[in-house]
């Protein structure tokens, strides 16, 4: 490899480095203030470069030069930023009260709605925008063509990095940025007006990941899967530099865009993988990134569940519950079977999070590692050990348990959102694995054939089945929340000093706590395996781990019914919708939005509320 | 734990069972189950609906078949294969689709191959093109009618080798599709010229390359070739990229693909020119059933057909075709009425093969040209596919029915 050649990659890698950072620079600074994890800033890039794909030519023809073309960009990004403005007032503004998570999965609704609307405004195809007028031509730069407009854009990150420091350092609305992202209660309390500092700031978020889209114009095509491949990228900026720390995002980027570009060299195959290994490295040596502080004692991630009385009618309830599940084969069909053999499934999945996130106060985003590695460790059993399906799915559970027993050793260091980015981030290089390693796994196609035992076939049976494992392990989890054990994760979720000061091994018991989860999940996993008959690497993939904090959250994080209630609800959501309408994206996210606003709660929790609000 | 979340817990129950399907209201239609990636992968599948919509139409106008009409359930697939798999369920056993088509990515195909031969039904795959549908994975209820991978590679191949080139690199989307394509191609370079050699191979992530560093790093090996199966924005930013790094000058590139309008149009004025390319030239198609077609076609949706166009066109017939052969709906039947049949469609004669199930469609070969703003082909001819498909012995080893 010759010098040019280097030379050459290490400017791709510093065009894909400034891109990066100023989206990801909207991010933190959204995170910052807000304390919200916008899954929808990803949305806001896309439409960006959708705005600016569309509104450029026609101001190019207007009139044609370089002054048109950048007055374009910024008014791309001007509305973008006022589209911002629009989701802070008609929706965050409602949830700023609400568990943190809550917020997430309410920018997750907007995400889908956003998917949807693209489309109906664009159109399906993909929109290449215009060449930066007077940009065309590459230059020459040590023998070699390099495109002149990537030369802008590497300036353009040090540029933006530039005025955003000017922002926050020089003006008055920077230094109420800079004390809200150190002490929200404070300034509140000084009577700053919070509505306004929280608008201004989505304003300027918005703004950024606009830009950032509108910018991608002349190298990118504006087309539909652009709001979750960079959602992934910029989190992992986010993170790697420190959450809310704008230099620490720079310097994020500026690795990850060298990683990228010399990375394709070593492995062609893997470049995804090597941006998670990189965040998981990152966060095991430095556990708040790099200039992360970190978060505040008590914030708001302890809310769950909590001890109350029973009621004298629960056992009643229980036994009517099982007898209509279990009596469910007499009237529903097949395919009725099917859906609540998933609903099952699904609401162990949620309820193995539950131990973590509503127990344990430890936030999972990767919790679809563990489904994923059960189902795997079901199938791959059946398939290289003719095992049968009585040995396979404890061969699956037991890999699960033994993936979250290593994982969970470097996770339970972590706290708050850079404990979430590391499940995530193991989750991520778990489905690099599946993926790519073909000759074991079947990449991605998976592994087919995986079907139970002669006696479980058929939907009666398997349903029986389902419903014996799921509830047995349903109770036994309850019975774990209940245990002493189970009071001693409440505490350490409530006041970690104050557990370690009467002497509870923190570390240690969420350890436990995680490693049980995960087998959970895995028997969850390999319960699915078997009723859908093959696995592929989409069950470890985010949309899995995403599904299954929705149905926890919809559910309710506060209860222990919560999540098996989110999971019939979200399923039978979707399975109502999908068939109805090719928009069923814009349907079940503005379901999601309204499931937020109406039950902030959780559907379970919210009414809960209203009952002893009522008594 | 209170009543109330009890009660919820009831309702849902409840309703999950009352939801259970009553007997099917219209016994006078057949009905199709269709499922593809409508938001996933609009630019193909978007114009494909409306092509078999056109179709759906035209026949139900005349009454339809066996005395019934038609009818099309369609849904989104989700682009992935647990999302299709369980829309096929319901498809199959709520809606009683008699058969189902459709899918887009070539690994959602497979996993609905396995489906249709678990669950007995068959599954027409109109778009995926990896070999494994009709070869190692495929089944007597999955048939094809696109040419798949080895048969574009095998059209593409000889101008391989009428270009004399022997340093080729490769850069493929990393999953089925684009692997299949890359396995395929090396495997025919490898029979049909030994003394070529692959100098590189890139294979981005579908729909997340670094257009830039992947340019670079090809460029940097010296091919004299390059073989693309990217497509949709990856192929957008590639051509972009190398373009403006001069990549392609002075180099035979063989594109699958490319020459689609739906991969076709975004460029827009900055086509590849000479890129030698599978496509779907209908500018310049003359042949007066196909150009009928088209002209409906434009006429019906003020738009210009795509390749995608012309398939659901095509698989709604070759359907209303079997199933007025077969005199019923019955799986068996339509398996019997489908294998080894020969079917007149808009573009000529098609036939079935009941060895492996892989209709012999052919694909328009020919090079890029800017044509106006748009890119088009030029130079281009029909291959049938039917001296492109792999030989009985090669079928014989792959397949395990």
């Amino acid at each position: 490899m010759d010098l040019s050649f280097l030379a050459i990659q290490a400017l791709n890698g510093l065009s894909s480095a400034s891109s990066l950072f100023i989206t990801a620079c909207g991010l933190t600074l959204v995170f910052g203030v807000t304390r919200i994890v916008n899954f929808a800033h990803g949305s806001l890039y896309m439409i960006g470069a959708y705005t600016a794909a569309t509104l450029v030519p026609r101001l190019l023809e207007l009139q044609f030069g370089p002054l048109t073309f950048w007055a374009g960009i910024l008014l791309s990004a001007l509305i973008v930023g006022l589209i911002g403005v629009l989701i802070e007032v008609l929706l965050l503004r409602r949830i700023y009260g609400a568990p943190e998570l809550f917020q997430l999965l309410a920018t997750f609704g907007i995400v889908l709605v956003v998917q949807d609307l693209t489309i109906l405004i664009f159109g399906p195809e993909d929109i290449l925008g215009p060449r930066a007028p007077g940009l065309r031509a590459p230059v020459e730069i040590l023998g070699r063509r390099f495109p002149s407009y990537e030369l802008v854009l590497i300036a353009a990150g040090p540029v933006v990095l530039g005025l955003v420091w000017f922002l926050l350092r020089k003006t008055r609305f920077g230094v109420l940025v800079r004390a809200a992202t150190q002490d929200r209660e404070m300034i509140a309390a000084l009577g700053i007006n919070q509505a306004l500092l929280f608008t201004g700031t989505l304003f300027l978020g918005a703004f950024l990941a606009g830009l950032g889209g509108a910018l991608q114009i002349p190298r990118v095509s504006a087309h539909a899967g652009m709001d979750l491949s960079i959602i992934a990228e910029a989190f992992v900026v986010t993170v790697v530099g420190g959450m809310g720390s704008v230099p620490g995002a720079f310097l994020a980027a500026l690795i990850i865009g060298q990683l990228q570009a010399f990375g394709i060299l070593i492995f062609p195959k893997s470049t995804l993988v090597v941006v998670f290994l990189l965040m998981a490295v990152v966060l095991a040596i430095r556990p708040n990134g790099f200039f992360g502080r970190p978060e505040v004692i008590g914030g708001t991630h302890a809310v769950g569940i909590a001890s109350r009385k029973r009621s004298v009618l629960t056992p009643f309830l229980w036994v009517a519950v099982m007898g209509a599940l279990i009596s469910l084969p007499l009237i529903g069909d097949a395919y009725v079977l099917k859906v609540t053999t998933e609903i099952l499934i699904f609401a162990l999945f949620a309820f193995s999070l539950q131990l973590l996130i509503g127990v344990s106060g430890v936030v999972s985003f990767g919790h679809a590692a563990f489904f994923g590695l059960g189902a795997y460790g079901a199938a791959l059993s059946l398939k290289w050990f003719a095992l049968p399906m009585e040995a396979a799915l404890p061969a699956g559970l037991l890999l699960a348990a033994l993936g979250a027993l290593i994982i969970g050793a470097f996770v339970v260091r972590l706290s708050g959102i850079y404990l979430a980015m590391m499940t995530l981030a193991a989750a991520q290089i778990i489905y690099a694995v599946a993926f790519q390693w073909v000759e074991v796994t079947g990449g991605d196609n998976g592994i087919v054939g995986v079907w139970p035992s002669a006696w479980a076939s058929g939907p009666v049976f398997y349903y029986l089945f389902t419903l014996a494992v799921t509830s047995i392990a349903v109770f036994l989890i309850m019975r774990i929340i209940d245990a002493p054990f189970g009071y001693a994760l409440r505490a350490a979720r409530d006041s970690e000093p104050r557990s370690e000061a009467i002497g509870l091994g923190v570390r240690r018991h969420r350890w436990i706590a995680f490693t049980i989860s995960g087998a959970a999940a895995g028997l969850a996993g390999g319960l699915y395996a078997f009723s859908r008959g093959s696995v592929d690497p989409t069950l470890l993939g985010i949309p899995t781990s995403v599904d299954a904090l929705t149905m926890l959250l919809i559910g309710g994080i506060q209860t222990i019914t919560g999540p098996l209630v989110g999971a019939g609800v979200l399923h039978v959501l979707r399975d109502l919708i999908m068939p109805l309408t090719s928009l069923w994206r814009l349907l079940l996210g503005l379901s999601i939005i309204a499931i937020v606003l109406i039950f902030p709660r959780g559907i379970v929790g919210s009414i809960r509320a209203w009952r002893e609000d009522a008594a | 734990m209170t009543k109330a979340s009890m009660t919820r817990w009831l309702a849902l129950g409840l309703s999950l069972a009352l939801l259970s399907p009553a007997a099917q209201a219209q016994q006078a239609s057949i009905k199709l189950g269709e499922l593809n990636s409508y938001a996933r992968q609009a630019a193909f599948t978007v114009p494909y609906r409306s092509g078999w919509q056109m179709a759906l139409d035209e026949i139900n106008a005349k009454g339809g078949v066996l005395g019934r009409k038609l009818e099309i359930v369609s849904r989104d697939d989700g682009g992935t294969t647990s999302d299709a798999t369980r829309v096929a369920d319901e498809l199959v056993t709520r809606e009683g689709a008699v058969l189902l088509f459709g899918s887009f990515l070539s690994n959602v195909g497979v996993a609905m191959a396995d489906y249709a031969n678990q669950k007995k039904i068959v599954y027409i795959a109109a778009e995926p093109l990896t070999d494994a549908i009709t070869m190692a994975q495929g089944n007597r209820y999955t048939f094809r009618i696109r040419p798949n991978n080895s048969m574009q590679v095998g059209m593409l191949m000889e101008q391989a080798k009428a270009s004399g080139v022997k340093r080729w690199a490769i850069v493929a989307p990393n999953y089925e599709f684009g692997q299949s394509a890359a396995g395929a191609f090396k495997r025919l370079l490898k029979e049909q010229i030994p003394d070529a050699e692959i100098v590189a191979e890139q294979y981005p992530a579908l729909g997340k390359i670094e257009a830039g560093a992947t340019v670079s790093a090809l460029e940097q090996a010296k091919p004299e070739g390059i073989f693309n199966v990217l497509f949709g924005p990856d192929l957008t930013q590639f051509v972009r990229e190398g373009n403006t790094r001069g990549l392609f000058e002075k180099k035979t590139v063989l594109s699958l693909l490319t020459g689609e309008p739906e991969w076709l149009l975004p460029l827009k004025d900055e086509v590849p020119e000479g890129w030698t390319v599978t496509g779907y030239p209908w500018d310049e198609i003359k042949d007066p059933k196909h150009k009928a077609f088209i002209d409906a076609y434009r006429a019906k949706f003020n738009d210009t057909p795509r390749l995608g166009s012309l398939l659901g066109y095509m698989v709604v017939y070759m359907i209303r075709d079997t199933i007025e052969r077969a005199g019923s709906t019955d799986t068996e039947a339509l398996i019997k009425a489908m294998e080894d049949a020969k079917f007149d469609t808009v573009i000529g004669p098609v036939t079935m093969r009941g060895l492996d199930n892989q209709a012999t469609m052919g694909a328009w070969v020919g090079k890029l040209v800017l044509k106006g703003a748009n890119g088009g082909m030029t130079d281009w001819s029909y291959k049938d596919g039917t001296s492109f498909m792999p030989s009985e012995a090669e079928v014989k080893a792959a397949r395990k029915d």
